[in-house]
């Protein structure tokens, strides 16, 4: 498959006000996205996870490696404008990414800055702003939109601008939880109908579940990284680095340290619910399952 | 808490004064005001005046609007026209009581004073009744752009205007929770002198900053990413094109520039 961001054992670290260097927030860190992906990068404060994100599109340089977009390196000046349209962002706070005073007007700043034709700019924004729901809102305010809505219209000046891969650096942080699945909904959809490659920082574990692909990062390291239900059966493991799993893997997890014998790999309420179904299945004897 | 405010002072309505061109619209009311100085016959003003009122009608903007812009220069108004009142000296006598003495033409002077001054009012408030401050903005960045020649920043400016105009309402709702938080804190923001409410006011503004330079860095990181480079380059989804009301409305404002200056030149100055 073909590489839209690869890490070339990357180390970072923040540059120190003091003559004492900082510690590396990023360390000799080997990582690939696909194109076409859903990844999750998982990671608790302080993880690294962030500096990750802003690392993606040259925002950071790194200190050592390399950081390839699409086959243009990172560190390129000349470049910066192109990866930039490769790789879009989305940040947590919806109110300090907006610029203008109207919905659609925001979601023009993108391509206007990319130097687009004027009636390119109005059908981009138009499929922006339906591809995100808001079209209706088009003449609205942004101070009068919902958080959930203004991160929509947020998402929607990085799709104007058309570009592979979105990385959204803990996106629902400030939302409500309406405006968590809100915003959500729409990520998976544009990745599902639009193929657009997606890396959702998060600390929120169910919003890991639905990703394709799980990353853990740790002290500025990779701990785990494979399909969510291979990594959420490292219960014990996961809390070590102070992260939370999703309650049905842990309630999974809880029963078979008691000897249950419940399939390793428990994600989802409803798997739960028909594992637990299955072991307490009348085998002539025993309680009988009445829970309808 | 006051995340319905609407900013700047428009007023929404579907007339034909907000539909037009905002360039227009601000060229207009430079030549307005220009007009309200060359008039100076009652027949003139008279134009003038009838003009404006008409304009006034068509915008369909409540009188009682229009009205409250003028309270703010009542003041003004009166010391102008007391002081025409009393210090033109040319003329007919009218009243010489005393050290008072007023004449025909401080009369006259003092009543076009006091109506230039409101008509100047009226029309500048009409133009930002009936234009967003988007369309303002995006209006005089257009209209001044040919002064970057000059190395006037222009680009820069409006989008300062903007991210301005877009972070009030962002900034009033932060001072509504910086308040009440404070408030939690047992701060006592409504009683003291006037110095001790001011120095209560510290608490509230520090943070506020704090918060504003915050912002101002985000904005920026976000900013960056959607590749914005300054005015170089860059290009604008809506385009301003002149309709045939914004040059109708052209052709008016130049008869009536006729007008004034016609009857100006026939019939004599009243001052």
């Amino acid at each position: 498959m073909e590489n839209i961001i690869e890490f070339q054992n990357v180390s970072f670290r923040y540059e120190s006000d003091t003559d004492t260097p900082l510690p590396r927030v990023i360390e000799g860190l080997n990582f690939t996205v696909h194109r076409g992906e859903f990844v999750a990068v998982l990671g608790h404060n302080g993880s690294g996870k962030s500096t990750l994100a802003k690392l993606c599109n040259a925002i950071l340089l790194p200190e050592e490696g390399r950081v390839l977009v699409d086959g243009m390196d990172t560190a390129e000046e000349s470049l910066k404008y192109d990866i930039r349209q490769t790789v879009g962002m989305v940040f947590q706070n919806p109110d300090n990414q907006i610029v203008a005073t109207i919905v659609e007007e925001d979601v023009a700043f993108g391509p206007e800055n990319l130097g687009v034709e004027p009636q390119e700019i109005r059908r981009r924004v138009d499929d922006a702003l339906r591809a995100v729901e808001m079209y209706e809102f088009r003449e609205k305010e942004p101070h009068r939109l919902s958080g959930g809505q203004k991160q929509r219209v947020a998402i929607a000046g990085i799709i104007a601008m058309r570009p592979d891969c979105i990385v959204l650096d803990e996106p629902t942080a400030m939302l409500d939880p309406r405006g968590r699945a809100e915003v959500l909904k729409t990520i998976r959809r544009l990745n599902r109908e639009q193929g657009i490659t997606i890396v959702l920082i998060t600390h929120f574990m169910d919003e890991a579940v639905r990703a394709g692909r799980v990353v853990v990062m740790d002290d500025g390291k990779i701990l785990m990284d494979g399909t969510p239900r291979a990594v959420f059966s490292h219960v014990a493991q996961l809390k070590q680095v102070g992260l939370d799993v999703p309650q049905a893997a842990e309630l999974a997890d809880a029963l078979n340290r008691e000897g249950w014998g419940l399939p390793e790999d428990i994600l989802t309420v409803e798997e739960c619910v028909d594992a637990l179904a299955t072991a307490l299945k009348p085998t002539g004897k025993g309680p009988q399952a009445t829970a309808t | 808490m006051l995340s319905n405010i609407t900013i700047g002072q428009y007023y929404p309505t579907k007339s034909v004064l907000h539909r037009m061109d905002a360039r227009m619209k601000v060229i207009l009311t430079a030549a307005f005001i220009v007009l309200i100085f060359l008039a100076n016959r009652v027949a003139s003003m008279a134009l003038v005046l009838t003009f404006l009122g008409i304009t006034v009608a068509l915008s369909r903007v409540p009188l009682k609007m229009i009205l409250r812009g003028l309270k703010a220069v009542v003041i003004i108004v009166l010391l102008t026209a007391v002081l025409n009142l009393f210090y033109v000296r040319e003329g007919r006598t009218l009243v010489d009581v005393w050290v008072i003495h007023i004449t025909t033409q401080g009369v006259y002077t003092a009543v076009f004073m006091a109506v230039r001054i409101m008509a100047l009012i009226v029309s500048s408030s009409l133009l930002t009744y009936t234009t967003t401050p988007t369309n303002l903005t995006d209006g005089l960045e257009r209209l001044l752009s040919p002064l970057r020649h000059l190395r006037v920043p222009v680009h820069d400016i409006a989008m300062m205007m903007t991210i301005a105009l877009r972070f009030i309402p962002t900034l009033i709702d932060e001072v509504g929770r910086i308040m009440n938080a404070q408030k939690a804190r047992g701060a006592d923001l409504e009683t003291g002198n006037l110095f001790q409410r001011a120095k209560a006011l510290v608490p509230i503004f520090i943070p506020l900053f704090i918060s504003a330079f915050r912002r101002a860095y985000e904005l920026a990181f976000a900013m960056d990413c959607r590749c914005y480079r300054g005015g170089e380059g860059r290009t604008r989804m809506k385009q301003m094109k002149l309709a045939l009301r914004d040059i109708v409305a052209l052709l008016i404002l130049a008869a009536v520039l006729a007008g004034v200056i016609t009857i100006n030149h026939f019939l004599p100055p009243v001052m």
